[in-house]
């Protein structure tokens, strides 16, 4: 076969399977593993988290903030230690409050951002104290079970 | 009688590890020589048409076959569920994390691998290599290592080919045929592949395909016999090897980058 054909077609055959990477990249999968420098890192930390997993969503208003990035257990108080990895371009009240949330009833658990009226703003490695911890539903129907028998019970 | 049985297993395992010791020293020996492939980027070129260009159309047609096969098995098993929204999502977690570089291995392995195979064992038979060796011209560097390169090129491209394709025809299938929501299909697509952790894990998973095909394939065609028994035997070993390597590889890979992330 002809040189220059042969290389035509590698020439195509590359260009083809770089333009099927960048469809993967861009129409498949979404860019949003937000990058070091392009977001801050706040702790907040639970009672319990529920099935929170890392990479849950952070939303505020329903919209995505932020990622969760790391879940760690603290050995001194016996909370974890939720990190939160925010897009810089959002900035947050430093009373603001984080609670796990649930998306339908048995969807994944995502955090929940509800801003505060403080002046300052969160920072990077800054805490968020007003926690709610996430709902769990065999306490939910624990505590269920234990209101009806105290109402049916003989006075 | 059970001596003769001991001797037997004795000699066997010898052989084994003797050839393993063979392929890593040719594996080495291949790298060493890599520079040619490049300075010579001619030869490696000629190589990507073979191994590259002309399995295209093997790889697009299963791709968008396979995707279509998903996006049917999916829907019909996801809305028991009352969730065929998740169907993009499926369609492209497991096309771009398993099925793409996985198909697309076993594809290359048995319509590139066994050219390559046959091909170079051919040249030894017929006393190719010895000849270019009494011109003072190294087969490795000359024959054997822009094959490598061109393999190890090839085979990602292909995966990403295949599973553009897969997904593709999943659309085609699930949104144009059976009716899912368009809008629904791509966001709850894009919202749970992520770029570097499943994308580019699939991409690192075919190059380490590319590079255990490529090198059972050039390994097993130039340790042929001189036969033609030898050189078919030769083709039927490079394609059994290499589609069991990529399925070993492809589980351990997988207990890397997957484990303890959903």
């Amino acid at each position: 076969m002809n040189r220059t054909v042969l290389d035509l077609w590698v020439g195509l055959f590359v260009i083809a399977g770089i333009g099927a990477l960048l469809f993967l990249a861009l129409k498949v999968g979404s860019m949003s593993t937000v990058k070091a420098g392009s977001s801050y890192d706040v702790v907040a930390r639970f009672d319990n988290i529920g099935g929170l997993k890392p990479r849950a969503p952070v939303k505020s208003a329903g919209v995505v903030v932020g990622r969760v990035a790391d879940i760690r257990f603290d050995n001194e108080t016996y909370e974890a230690a939720v990190t939160l990895r925010i897009d810089k371009r959002y900035a947050f009240p430093k009373d603001s409050s984080a609670a796990i949330m649930t998306s339908g009833l048995l969807g994944e658990q995502y955090i929940g951002l509800e801003a505060g009226g403080d002046e300052h703003k969160l920072e990077d490695k800054d805490r968020i104290t007003l926690t709610q911890s996430a709902v769990v539903l065999e306490n939910l129907i624990g505590q269920f079970i234990y209101g009806k028998a105290q109402e049916g019970a003989p006075q | 009688m059970p001596r003769r049985w001991i001797e037997g297993l004795g000699r066997r395992t010898i052989e084994g590890v003797w050839r393993i010791g063979f392929a890593a020293r040719f594996f080495g020996v291949m790298l060493l020589h890599s520079g040619t492939a490049f300075q010579r980027l001619g030869l490696t070129i000629r190589e990507m048409y073979f191994s590259g260009v002309l399995s295209l159309t093997i790889i697009l047609v299963s791709g968008l076959f396979v995707g279509m096969v998903l996006g049917l098995q999916g829907y019909d098993t996801l809305q028991r569920f009352g969730s065929e929204s998740a169907l993009g999502t499926l369609v492209a977690l497991s096309l771009v994390r398993e099925l793409g570089p996985v198909l697309a291995g076993l594809m290359f392995a048995s319509r590139a691998g066994s050219a390559i195979t046959a091909e170079i064992g051919l040249m030894k038979a017929t006393e190719q290599l010895s000849a270019m060796e009494m011109m003072a011209v190294d087969p490795i560097a000359r024959v054997v290592a822009p094959r490598f390169w061109a393999g190890v090129i090839s085979m990602p491209l292909l995966a990403a080919l295949f599973s553009a394709m897969g997904i593709l025809g999943g659309y085609l299938v699930g949104v144009r045929l059976i009716g899912v929501d368009e809008g629904t299909f791509w966001s709850q697509m894009q919202g749970s592949v992520d770029f570097t952790q499943d994308i580019l894990n699939g991409v690192v998973k075919s190059v380490v395909f590319g590079v255990a095909i490529t090198t059972i394939a050039l390994f097993e065609g130039y340790d042929a016999p001189p036969t033609a028994e030898g050189v078919s035997g030769a083709t039927t070993r490079t394609v059994v090897t290499s589609s069991l390597v990529v399925l070993a590889l492809d589980f351990v890979l997988t207990a890397f980058m997957f484990r303890g992330t959903n």
